[in-house]
């Protein structure tokens, strides 16, 4: 389970969103077959929402580990779910395959090509970086 | 279990010492692990892996011979189990390993919370202000954070309801800007119109439910029969979800009790306002 084999292209993170219906299931079906037919390595979790919850660990390796390909869902959703887990994705090597909006056959082309198109929303990195409480007016007193 | 504790990481193993499977094999393997709710390594060459942690772990394999020992000290916090590779039997493997190795079951927790998109957010705590359930707080530089989010309520939206920039996120929710959608000028406009029409009922929800309990506090203070107050509340709540929205009545029917709520009200605008006050110097420095 070392980094290994880092030259042969990004490393490859297939959410199962298992625990929703949001994702059709025929394109996770077709893009997880492509992905073992491929016989690439690659991590699959069942649940990219609740990885982040836990905290997962996983997540800031795989963050940290270089260029990266993930297929989920919306990019702005996927990228503040790596931020909520310590994990925050760098936008130059980072590319989201949305697999709500694609079809299996370009989620799948898209998944497992080398060639990687950073597509991750423009903006803050990290939570870090939002407004304080000195940019905020308090609504509570509106 | 804690939302903290490790889950199992389940690694299909094809290198040196295993035979490999083919593409079939393997999916149908990874398939039924990831359907029982356990993550899954594909490990091998020309791609990179998350390396090893103090995760529990089954390393499944066709192995050349026996299958291995189990490994690791659970002192040093690594603890690894090793199992023939059979796509029939993997998830069953995995809960085995799971039991033994004293990881959480997966799927205990749906993973329904809010997502903060920091790109947007002011820092305004409607947010806090709204939420009844202290799924919000603010970290040691008071900015909004989702700090509790397995206190969420599964399948309400209604805190992205209430930012007035569409910052909060549900990705699991069925429609954008609210599953992480890109946000257009015409969706801020319709979320701010959510607002107007939430003031019109008394500034948010909750101060409508406040208005509308201390109404019928007298009536139910004096209402022996559980039963009729609970119908009533339950017909308070259910108009109230349909005015509010895509609010599941189950939600607001696992809202506390009206009492509770104003108190939790009154507790997150405190909390609220402390977030936005200036910062204050103590004296002397």
């Amino acid at each position: 389970m070392s980094p290994e084999g880092t030259t042969g292209g990004p490393a490859i993170v297939y959410c199962h969103c298992k625990y929703a219906q949001v994702l059709p299931a025929a394109t996770k079906e077709a893009v997880l077959r492509r992905l073992c037919d491929a016989g690439l390595p690659f991590e699959a979790v069942p649940d990219l929402c609740e990885a982040s919850a836990r905290r997962d660990p996983a997540l800031k390796r795989l963050a940290s580990a270089g260029p990266i390909k993930i297929a989920a869902c919306y990019p702005r959703a996927v990228k503040w779910l790596f931020a909520a887990a310590d994990a925050p994705l760098d936008p130059a090597t980072t590319e989201i395959v949305n697999l709500r909006v694609l079809g299996a056959e370009p989620a799948a082309a898209t998944l497992l090509s080398t060639a990687l198109e950073a597509n991750l929303p423009a903006g803050k990195v990290t939570a870090s970086d939002a407004p304080g409480a000195a940019a905020a007016t308090n609504p509570a007193e509106s | 279990m804690a939302l903290s504790d490790r889950t199992l990481r389940v690694v299909v193993y094809e290198g040196p010492g295993a035979i490999p499977v083919d593409g079939a094999a393997r999916y149908a393997a990874v398939s039924a692990l990831l359907e029982r709710g356990f993550g899954v390594t594909r490990a091998g060459s020309g791609r990179p892996v998350a390396p090893a942690d103090a995760s529990p772990v089954l390393v499944l394999g066709r192995w050349d011979g026996a299958v291995p020992e189990p490994t690791g000290d659970p002192a040093d916090g690594i603890r690894t189990r090793w199992a023939a590779l059979d796509p029939a039997t993997a998830a069953d493997e995995a809960e085995r390993a799971r039991a033994e190795l004293g990881a959480p079951v997966p799927g205990a927790w749906k993973p329904w919370f809010p997502v903060i998109d920091y790109d947007r957010c002011t820092n305004c705590m409607q947010c806090l202000s709204f939420c009844l359930f202290g799924v919000y707080g603010v970290d040691s530089a008071r900015r909004i954070q989702v700090q509790n989010n397995d206190q969420c309520k599964t399948q309400c939206p209604a805190c992205s309801r209430v930012c007035p920039e569409a910052a909060i996120m549900f990705p699991k929710y069925k429609s954008g800007p609210i599953n992480g959608d890109v946000v257009s000028d015409s969706d801020l406009g319709r979320e701010k119109m959510k607002i107007d029409i939430s003031a019109l009922l008394g500034g948010d929800v909750y101060s409508m439910l406040r208005t509308r309990s201390e109404r019928a506090q007298s009536r139910f203070s004096k209402e022996r029969d559980s039963d009729k107050a609970l119908a009533e509340r339950q017909k308070c709540l259910t108009k109230l979800a349909a005015l509010a929205g895509d609010i599941p009545a189950e939600v607001l029917m696992s809202l506390p009790s009206p009492e509770e709520i104003s108190r939790k009200a009154a507790e997150a605008a405190a909390r609220a306002r402390a977030a936005l006050a200036p910062e204050t110097t103590a004296p002397g420095t």
